[in-house]
């Protein structure tokens, strides 16, 4: 039975992607004017030459550059860790057999429902002891491996990896890291590139624990745009500017994975 | 060809008999004590391996989950400074202190206040936007990934966003209420409005993200079902709730966990979205939050011993509604079975 849709269905759905696009617009349109014509409501609708004087005020009023580098940085060592270390530990969940697996893995499963902020007052103390705080170390430690990713990557290398590859490999002699690298790495690719796309978004839009653990001078891109409205006038250009730019580099990310990105969620809900 | 025999599980034991003069051979000694160190070192990778791979997950778990978990609760029961550090033994004595703290009680409401807000419309118009999604679509991925964009920014950035959007004098909202007559709306200090805000901007995030989910869960519906419905005359809509709605229970309890569990630690919204210097939810801590209040413990008074008790309450209130989440559900669908 194909259940062919009506223009009722189309118009619903263009209607709710409007509202989804709609904030970004305004956003850079407030951040196109200059700062009187921001503070006084709704600006023409179309965007003013502004939004390059708004950038370079951006950059003048926080460490933009630096909090970028940090938000880079962090991203991509937190993604590129979480993906190689759930990759070894879901391989492990998914395959080998070991004393204490399902408890183990159940486990994991239950840390996901720690909220952050159960502990973030030991982390900070523990931070300090180690004399992290203020370091961008602080942020990337506590992210280096999570529980999703153990999960997520579990889940797909149970189908992915038939057994019978690798028995095969250590038949040839393979070590078990050598069955990781030739064999469970290439099979679980597809997996661990969604899984790198999910840490580096999540790392780059958090916030509550690198505004704790940061100073105002070695922010990331979150704490730096905390900052730019943290002052006793609110100067929309400025901070819708600011918005702006911290969202542009996700925004050509999901451009060009969003595909893979979209596949990603449908695929670890049905399993998940 | 004698790696064959190196398979140090002995699963394969069978195979390796392609070289069985080998093993009565006893003139080669020294091939047999190369082989046996190999088998040694080989049987010890197969029973390591596994302990290695999963280690580093429970290493930092270890560091920044167990540790902390447990370590919140020592520090929540003594005089504990932001600068001074450990200090005496004081028992339940914060917990009472925060119990009785004014702006506890109120920052519980707040919080369950938003949090229902924010996930009660979000999860129906996810499921309806899914059952939108879930039709044969001209240009499917692109209408999936245009509901899924509000997903790449910030609660940061979208607290400043709809900050704006929502201004008390000036915001883009107010101006078309106006336009259709409805005097301005106070977003910023009345009560209900600011809740109203700050959940919008949740649901904003969240709610394509949450159809994605559903809508897998309702591809994976066989599709014979609504076949054979609408031959027994079924309309699309009554499809939708008799067949669609039971079948993706399991996924609905799913996005209601997630979603209480983030919903109830929500932080960088309402602290974004307030306009006072103090920014800790408002001029009467209106809209402020539980986590604000664990964050105005600790690092604003400096009490990171009260500051411990309330995370603690946070998680007991989490791991309730949870429990709560969980009973609904499961009366919701004994009733649907019994029709």
């Amino acid at each position: 039975m194909t259940r062919r849709p009506g223009f009722l269905v189309y118009g619903l759905l263009a209607a709710f992607v409007i509202g989804s696009a709609a904030p970004f617009y305004w956003s850079f349109l407030l951040g196109s004017h200059t700062a009187q014509v921001a503070a006084q409501g709704v600006p023409p609708l179309l965007p003013g030459g502004h939004f390059l004087d708004n950038a370079s005020r951006v950059i003048d009023t926080v460490p933009f550059w630096k909090a970028v580098g940090n938000s880079v940085l962090v991203a991509s060592v937190c993604a590129t860790s979480t993906v190689i270390f759930g990759t070894l530990a879901g391989y492990a969940f998914a395959k080998l057999r070991f004393r204490g697996r399902s408890l183990l893995l159940a486990g994991v499963v239950a840390t996901m429902a720690v909220p952050t902020q159960l502990g973030v007052v030991p982390l900070f103390i523990l931070m300090s002891e180690l004399g992290w705080t203020g370091t961008t170390w602080s942020i990337i430690v506590p992210t280096l491996v999570t529980a999703f990713g153990v999960f997520f990557m579990r889940q797909y290398l149970v189908d992915a990896v038939p057994d019978e590859l690798i028995e095969a490999a250590r038949m040839d002699g393979c070590s078990q890291i050598r069955v990781v690298w030739h064999v469970v790495g290439p099979a679980a690719r597809p997996a661990a590139a969604i899984l790198w796309l999910f840490t580096f978004m999540a790392t780059w839009t958090d916030f509550f624990w690198p505004f704790i653990a940061l100073p105002a001078d070695n922010p990331t891109v979150q704490v730096a745009l905390n900052q730019l409205q943290s002052g006793f006038f609110k100067d929309y250009s400025l901070v819708l500017t600011g918005a702006t730019l911290a969202t542009v580099p996700l925004l050509i990310l999901f451009v060009l994975t969003g595909r893979q990105l979209v596949a990603g969620i449908m695929q670890g809900a049905v399993k998940g | 060809m004698s790696q064959q025999t190196l398979d140090p599980t002995g699963s394969r034991g069978g195979e390796a008999t392609t070289s069985p003069p080998r093993a009565g051979r006893p003139g080669g000694t020294e091939p047999v004590v190369r082989r046996s160190w190999r088998e040694r070192r080989a049987a010890w990778d197969v029973r390591s391996a596994p302990y290695l791979y999963i280690s580093p997950f429970f290493i930092v778990f270890a560091i920044v989950g167990a540790f902390p978990l447990a370590y919140t609760a020592y520090v929540s029961v003594h005089d504990w400074s932001l600068l001074g550090g450990q200090g005496d033994f004081v028992g339940l004595q914060n917990y009472r202190d925060v119990w009785a703290n004014p702006y506890f009680s109120k920052q519980v409401v707040n919080t369950l206040s938003i949090f229902v807000l924010s996930s009660v419309p979000q999860v129906i118009i996810a499921v309806v936007l899914a059952g939108l999604l879930d039709n044969q679509l001209r240009g499917r991925t692109w209408w999936r990934m245009s509901i899924l964009l509000p997903f790449v920014v910030s609660p940061v950035a979208v607290a400043i966003i709809f900050g704006s959007v929502f201004g008390d004098r000036y915001g883009l909202l107010n101006e078309l209420l106006g336009t259709v007559g409805i005097g301005p709306i106070s977003w910023h200090t009345d009560r209900f409005a600011s809740h109203v805000a700050i959940a919008t901007m949740v649901n904003w995030r969240w709610t394509g993200f949450n159809a994605l989910i559903f809508l897998a869960a309702m591809q994976a519906v066989p599709r014979d079902l609504y076949e054979s419905a609408s031959l027994d005359g079924a309309s699309r809509v009554r499809q939708f709730l008799s067949i669609t709605l039971p079948m993706i229970r399991p996924t609905m309890i799913f996005v209601i966990i997630t979603s209480t569990i983030g919903g109830l630690q929500i932080f960088a919204e309402p602290r974004l979205f307030d306009e006072t210097t103090a920014r800790n939810g408002g001029s009467d801590r209106q809209f402020g939050t539980i986590t604000m209040l664990v964050y105005d413990f600790g690092w604003q008074l400096r009490d990171l011993g009260r500051a411990s008790a309330t995370a603690w309450m946070l998680f007991v209130l989490i791991l309730l509604i949870a429990l709560v989440n969980l009973v609904l559900i499961k009366r919701i669908g004994s009733l649907g079975a019994d029709k």
